[in-house]
């Protein structure tokens, strides 16, 4: 018996996975499974991070429902995998915020925000924030760069600290020994692994979407999203550097670095999220873990509304609505920032972890 | 209202699929008629897992060459000559080509993992297994434009003269109507699932076999070709049976269900008695007598009993062992007489010699002065928790089929060839394997076979 009747199915399944194994070339998951006969609470939280969802066990599967053995492994170990985020969060008493409703969390959080910072503005002179702007430190004048990065600071480190953590735990529960550390290639396989996200490939020809077709589309618009926020995130630390380095205030013109990073980040980040947005909407039902349908749409439109609310500061920065625009960006990034710990975001780093912990266990059997 | 088309295929397995893809490549119009329902379509094929090629070199998925003279050994090991030979160098001839062929059609074959999966030299494994094969086929049927019913149950055949003309179909939605076609691939599978059908061959026994496969294998067009003067071939008793787990559903228990727990311990019948030399042979043969051997105990039931130091010695199991912590205390849960199984394991403990254990080959472990004797692998069972997989005859597929000839085009009971009417797979291929198996011999036959029946059926309709 396990801790949860998810992890009970999932160990069910992973019996019948075990006695057949027809699977084991399609993905990480199978060869993982076939390493063990039996298998923890944390051995069945690291098959749930390492399934990347690409439903081909479940459409290439004899025994799916209707059979009576009833192997659904897309949709168990996403259930499972959304538990345990919740399982390993930090601090602890935060883990009811996966129960909650990750849309309305984000929105009220962004909203908040943007609330918050559109009021410190106001109190100080009500006609900056609608006043038109130009030149370097324009941004400023609507807040003062020290407080900006002061709170942003504080935020982003408080993620850092509670994602840290929450891994931390997470991978002291799949791996062994104990705080046992990465070694450099396991690593860089995983860095690749995860980078080109190749178990989302469907053994090759692409991810299940709404029907037994299987097409590379979830793939592309991960991608998409994946690595704008990657790109917006470069974009943010080069105008950092900037601004401490070489004493660059922002706005900088089109061309510059941060603003090229940004841009094509910003349209990853709406192009991305809308396509996987689109992709869950029309996914099968019976490969989808529908009670977290909060939390994944959530973390879609806080993505969403980063990019968005950015290229529209960029494009209306020159004009009376960069004031607004400005406060529902920061406030958009804010809320990212704290939620973060709390979301979808998590699976990222789950994923990414488990990807290390069998690109370890791969090279030592192969020793 | 009847509607016509160049070719029909009956059934909805690998055969059914090739020859429906060749056909239509062949540029003939095909409507494929599948009894099952979308889910259990394909028949058997749902449950394979890789195909036996003849091919020259090894490749990315193969670990070396095997000649078409090692298949055709081969063969004539299993089947113990009952095969006709030229069909059979044939099917083997174009076993090669199908390696290819079979990846053109949208099949993909298992890359090399390392690990647990030794990759064979003679077989190559589907990526995702059967079923992930069949759907690449499906998809590539549709894309073609291959029309595929399901749930279409045929309830009748009009044959004049060993010429296919029509085809009675029972839809659910709307009900009996005809379908005419220029030419006909049959393609639907044994009657292993037919269970009155296997009684008429094995008597009461056959109430207690599971079928590892789909239930919708009731040979219903075998029996109505057979009826309308196609010749038949093999032996309607000979069956592939093997020993599966007796708490396996009736029907499609599929792969998982299997035991390959018997060289590692002893195999006793419902009165604790041993009944055949566990150690005879290693894999695979070890394992497709076992169907048989227990269909012929009485209750077609036997326990494989062991101990717990050769648990993980085997592939895990879908239904845990049941275990005791005394031989009586496990007899008690298999009901059987504590004092026999006592008395067996004694027996057989006593007759164990010193040997050294290799279960990859015959090793010299073995027993003197009982029987049946355990001429390899034999080893004391002695250390606690002792443990059963109690199991029942698994019947796979049957061997009773339509006679074809090269193009797959079916012989009358005259002798005199059909113009119009062809089989592949299980339906016939008892031509080539009279009796016996070898892994994925069943996927060759069909796919080769198919492939010839689609290309035939298309050239005859296209002329």
């Amino acid at each position: 018996m396990h801790g949860t009747r998810i992890l009970d199915e999932a160990d069910r399944l992973m019996t019948v996975c075990n006695s057949c194994r027809y699977c084991e070339g399609l993905c990480a998951v199978f060869p993982a499974m076939e390493m063990r006969r039996a298998f923890s609470d944390g051995d069945l939280n690291y098959l749930a991070n390492l399934c990347h969802a690409c439903g081909a066990c479940y459409v290439d599967c004899q025994f799916s429902p209707p059979h009576e053995f009833n192997v659904n492994v897309p949709k168990t170990l996403a259930i499972a995998r959304a538990e345990s985020y919740a399982a390993y969060a930090w601090p602890r008493v935060l883990s009811v915020t996966f129960a909650r409703n990750g849309l309305v969390i984000s929105i009220v959080a962004a909203l908040s925000m943007a609330a918050f910072i559109l009021g410190f503005v106001a109190l100080t002179d009500r006609s900056v924030l609608f006043g038109v702007h130009t030149g370097p430190g324009a941004f400023y004048k609507l807040m003062p760069h020290n407080a900006m990065a002061a709170l942003f600071s504080a935020a982003f480190l408080y993620a850092i600290l509670a994602l840290v953590m929450s891994v931390r735990a997470f991978w002291r529960d799949i791996g062994d020994p104990i705080g046992g550390r990465a070694d450099g290639g396991s690593l860089l396989q995983a860095i690749r692994d995860a980078g080109e996200l190749r178990y989302l490939h469907g053994g090759g020809v692409g991810c299940y979407n709404e029907d037994d077709r299987p097409t590379d589309r979830r793939k592309l618009h991960h991608h998409l999203t994946s690595y704008g926020f990657l790109l917006c995130f470069a974009a943010t630390s080069v105008a950092t550097l900037y601004h401490y380095l070489l004493g660059r205030e922002a706005p900088y013109p089109w061309w510059d670095l941060p603003v090229v990073l940004g841009t094509l980040g910003g349209v990853g980040l709406i192009a991305g999220p809308i396509g996987l947005f689109v992709a869950k909407m029309r996914r099968a039902p019976e490969l989808l873990d529908q009670e977290r349908y909060g939390m994944d749409v959530g973390f879609i439109v806080m993505l969403f509304l980063t990019g968005a609310t950015g290229l529209a500061l960029l494009l209306l920065r020159e004009t009376a609505a960069m004031g607004p625009l400005l406060a529902l960006h920061l406030g958009a990034v804010f809320a990212l920032f704290i939620t973060m710990p709390y979301g979808k975001f998590v699976h990222g780093l789950y994923r990414f972890a488990a990807l290390v912990r069998y690109a370890q266990e791969r090279r030592t059997e192969s020793t | 209202m009847g509607s016509k088309y160049d070719v029909l295929v009956i059934g909805g397995g690998n055969a059914a699929l090739c020859a429906a893809i060749a056909a239509r490549r062949g540029g003939a119009s095909v409507l494929v008629l599948e009894g099952a329902p979308k889910f259990y379509r394909g028949g058997n094929t749902r449950h394979t897992r890789n195909m036996r090629c003849a091919h020259d070199a090894a490749t990315e998925i193969l670990t070396g060459p095997y000649t078409e003279d090692e298949f055709w050994k081969d063969l004539l090991v299993v089947t113990g000559g009952q095969t006709d030979e030229e069909l059979a160098r044939h099917m083997i001839r174009e076993s090669k080509d199908i390696l290819n062929w079979i990846v053109e059609q949208g099949v993909r074959w298992q890359p090399s993992l390392g690990g647990t999966l030794s990759l064979g030299r003679t077989n190559s494994f589907f990526l995702g297994g059967g079923r992930a094969m069949l759907n690449a086929l499906y998809l590539t049927a549709e894309r073609l434009g291959v029309a595929v019913e399901y749930d279409a149950e045929v309830t009748d055949l009009v044959i004049e003269d060993g010429m296919f003309l029509a085809a009675r179909v029972k839809r659910p939605i709307d009900g009996e109507t005809e379908i005419r076609a220029i030419s006909l691939v049959a393609a639907a599978g044994g009657f292993e699932a037919n269970i009155e059908w296997l009684k008429e061959h094995w008597g009461e026994a056959a109430d207690n076999f599971l079928i590892r496969g789909t239930p919708y294998n009731r040979g219903s067009i075998l029996k109505m070709l057979l009826e309308r003067g196609v010749q038949e071939v093999g032996d309607p008793t000979q069956c592939h049976a093997v020993a599966i787990d007796a708490r396996a559903p009736k029907f499609d228990g599929g792969i998982i269900t299997r035991h390959d727990s018997v060289v590692f311990g002893i195999v006793v019948n419902k009165h604790a008695q041993r009944f055949y030399d566990e150690g005879e042979d290693i894999w695979p043969k070890r394992y497709a007598i076992w169907g048989r051997l227990v269909a012929a105990q009485p209750d077609q039931i036997a326990y494989i009993i062991f101990d717990s130091t050769v648990v993980t010695s085997f592939m895990p199991t879908l239904f845990p062992p049941i275990a005791g912590r005394t031989v009586a205390e496990l007899a008690g849960k298999l009901t059987l007489d504590p004092a026999a199984l006592e008395r067996t394991i004694a027996d057989f403990n006593a007759a164990v010699r010193p040997g050294t254990f290799d279960h990859t080959i015959l090793d010299d472990c073995r027993t003197e002065g009982i029987t049946p004797p355990k001429t390899h692998w034999a080893r004391r069972i002695e250390t606690p928790p002792y443990l059963a997989y109690p199991v029942r005859p698994g019947i796979t597929f049957t061997y009773l089929g339509t006679r074809v000839n090269k193009e797959a085009r079916m012989l009358m009971k005259d002798g005199r060839s059909s113009a119009n009417m062809f089989a592949a797979g299980e339906i016939m291929a008892g031509n080539v394997l009279g009796k016996g198996y070898a892994a994925g011999i069943g996927m060759t036959i069909g796919s080769v076979f198919g492939r010839i029946a689609g290309r035939e059926a298309a050239k005859h309709a296209r002329n």
